[in-house]
């Protein structure tokens, strides 16, 4: 992990034993191939409390577009507090408040009183640590969201099956059993299933909240690479542990630590020229 | 340690050697016990059910009898009434009979003497009051007991078990209500016999045409009234207080079992833009329904065996038409029944004991365990049947 930061050149998957051999990650190109990205999401000076204790402290940030960003940070730091905020998720947890600050998608304030949650959760789309599928067969649980919102329509069903399965590589493992049950698929199929039962709803957003986190390696980078095509379609924002995986799969990486933001900037810029030294100690694996 | 073993087996070169030691000696005496304690329940379970089946089957087997319709053969304690028994002795044989056939016999005895010229022939019976016949009325009012309690139980159990769970904060108000419903289930059934006597019976609303006692309301602009005149005795009353007495179990099952869904199924649910109804609709209840069932099973047990809160409310020591023999749909509710547990304790303590009762006594109780096992083997298939479709 040392080597990501004392030479800039060397690609992290070298660096890294259990990156498996044949795939090597650059850190990610900057978004140098695209036109410069629009700013979707933006947050303002938010302070966000579990009850009388303050877990997010002043956050100022611009999510881009298209685009991947990662948030690292060493346990209990905030990120996956902010990433939950970004859907709401946290109105489910009792004596949660926002204190101070906003957060704007597309320029609409998503605690504003007019917003509901559950509309605005169909847009913004969630794959959790824990993969949870439920304990449906494939085709029902991609279906989900979908039958939720009342579609009966079996044509349009099956289309959006294939669909979303397709766009979560997963259709090629599972199109001759897809009415078996979810639970029986590996730990990585689950995980991809659960991705392709988000972008079934078509979200706007999807947020990853460390998905990678209790898969193998091979698991893994099948994820990583799923979020490299998912970029073309959805913004992604990942909440990872694995400083290999900002580096491999993100365009811009946030550093949080102790409910702050720390740095925020071009994952190029986070892993080999971080400004904050604090920063240049985390991804160089010296505390967290 | 080393050198003290070897002090002690100084020839043997195993160190894993078997010693005797005080420690194994207390775990052999404490075994001992525990498998005594478990045996002689095990004793005790096979006394009991053997005495009720070696006693009660013979009164089943033994009323086996032909008819001349289809099915063409019927059973006289599982199918009929309760009836008197008669015992008499004529032309020289000891018989018995009961009311019914009694009655034939001797019109047909008196019909044959007078036609042949002969006096009338006086027949000198005993009679034993509910020693013929059967239990029909019985099984059938205590399958509609459970039905109807258990059928209130589990809607008004899930309901607040869910509203628990799912929906209430967790606070002092909460906590209180667990509190107050788990020691309901600490309530002794008579209470809740005199409870739903007091309530249900005595005190329920009813709608009816005409005003009934001090306190009543009109329907307005309706002419109906509002009355607080009670169900009586009836099968809504006892569905209530059993399904009362049952409730702690239920809701305090449910709740586990609800507890039991990953928070996972929630959250995914919730974050596909479903809402909390939704989700628990589609997404909760389905998956803990195995769970609510197989604690109902013992609520099941304890409904159709509970004697006290049904003798006040429900129950009635002998009654000649069926449940379904009514005028209207809605004195189906509005009747008392006879049931099984209170049919037992009526023939065992309400009347003379001789050896005639005793058959009676043994054959309910066996038909009531069977009743019982029947009930429960169908609620176990049901929830086997869930717990197959959604298995995490």
């Amino acid at each position: 992990m040392e080597t990501i930061s004392t030479t800039p050149t060397v690609t992290v998957a070298s660096s890294s034993g259990a990156t498996p051999a044949s795939r090597s990650f650059k850190v990610s190109s900057a978004p140098s191939d695209a036109q410069p990205a629009e700013t979707l999401i933006n947050i303002e000076n938010f302070d966000f409390y579990y009850g009388a204790k303050q877990a997010l402290f002043d956050i100022n940030l611009k999510l881009d577009d298209k685009r991947v960003t990662a948030f690292i940070g060493p346990s209990g730091c905030g990120k996956s507090t902010l990433l939950r905020c970004l859907n709401r998720m946290n109105d489910l947890i009792d004596g949660t408040s926002v204190k101070r600050g906003k957060v704007t998608v597309r320029g609409i304030d998503i605690n504003g009183g007019d917003v509901d949650p559950i509309e605005l959760r169909k847009r913004v789309g969630m794959v959790f640590q824990k993969s949870n599928p439920f304990p449906k067969s494939i085709y029902e649980n991609v279906i989900y969201g979908l039958r939720i919102q009342g579609e009966t329509n079996k044509t349009r069903l099956d289309e959006v099956v294939e669909k979303s399965l397709r766009g979560a590589a997963l259709w090629d493992e599972v199109k001759d059993r897809l009415h078996e049950s979810g639970l029986g698929l590996s730990g990585g199929q689950q995980q991809r299933l659960c991705i392709a039962r988000t972008i079934a709803v078509s979200p706007e957003i999807i947020l990853m909240d460390e998905p990678c986190s209790a898969l193998d390696p091979i698991a893994t980078a099948k994820v990583e690479e799923l979020i490299h095509d998912l970029k073309k379609e959805f913004t992604i924002i990942i909440v990872t542990h694995s400083m290999q995986q900002a580096a491999r799969c993100s365009d811009k990486t946030a550093f949080f630590y102790m409910g702050k933001l720390v740095e925020y900037a071009d994952t190029r810029t986070i892993f080999m020229n971080p400004a904050n030294p604090q920063t240049e100690a985390y991804v160089s694996g010296r505390f967290g | 340690m080393n050198t003290s073993s070897n002090l002690t087996t100084p020839k043997s070169a195993n160190p894993y050697a078997h010693r005797p030691s005080r420690s194994q000696a207390i775990e052999k005496g404490v075994l001992s016990v525990f498998r005594a304690a478990t045996y002689f329940i095990l004793i005790c379970g096979a006394i009991v059910f053997g005495d009720i089946v070696f006693k009660g089957v013979p009164t089943v087997v033994n009323s086996f009898k032909t008819t001349a319709d289809f099915p063409y053969v019927t059973n006289t304690f599982l199918f009929t009434a309760p009836e008197s028994l008669y015992v008499f002795d004529y032309d020289g044989k000891s018989r018995e009979m009961g009311d019914q056939e009694f009655r034939a016999f001797r019109a047909t005895e008196e019909a044959k003497a007078t036609a042949a010229g002969m006096p009338v022939p006086a027949i000198k019976a005993t009679s034993y009051v509910y020693s013929a016949g059967g239990i029909w009325p019985c099984i059938v009012g205590t399958v509609l007991l459970v039905i109807g309690s258990m059928t209130i139980a589990l809607f008004l159990g899930v309901c607040s078990a869910v509203f628990l769970n799912e929906y209430a904060k967790d606070g002092p108000v909460v906590r209180f209500i667990r509190l107050a419903i788990l020691n309901l289930a600490g309530v002794p059934s008579i209470v809740f016999g005199l409870f739903g006597f007091g309530l249900f019976v005595l005190a329920a609303p009813t709608v009816g045409t005409v005003p009934v006692g001090e306190i009543h309301l009109r329907l307005w602009p309706l002419n109906y009234y509002l009355n607080f005149g009670g169900w009586g005795v009836s099968l809504l009353s006892g569905w209530f207080t059993l399904a009362f007495m049952v409730l702690p179990v239920v809701i305090t099952a449910s709740e586990e079992a609800l507890k039991a869904v990953p928070k996972g199924f929630r959250e995914g649910s919730l974050a596909l833009g479903a809402t909390k109804w939704q989700t628990i609709r589609k997404n909760v209840v389905p998956y803990a329904l195995p769970g609510i069932l197989t604690s109902s099973i013992l609520g099941i047990a304890r409904v159709a065996g509970e004697t006290a809160p049904i003798m006040f409310t429900a129950a009635y020591v002998v009654r000649d038409k069926l449940p379904w023999e009514v005028e209207k749909a809605s004195d189906f509710f509005f009747q008392g029944v006879m049931a099984l547990p209170y049919h037992i304790y009526v023939v065992s303590s309400k009347i003379p004991q001789n050896e005639y009762t005793a058959r009676v006594q043994y054959g309910t109780a066996f038909v009531f365990l069977g009743l019982v096992a029947l009930i429960a083997t169908a609620s176990i298939i049901l929830r086997n049947n869930l717990r197959g479709r959604y298995k995490w």
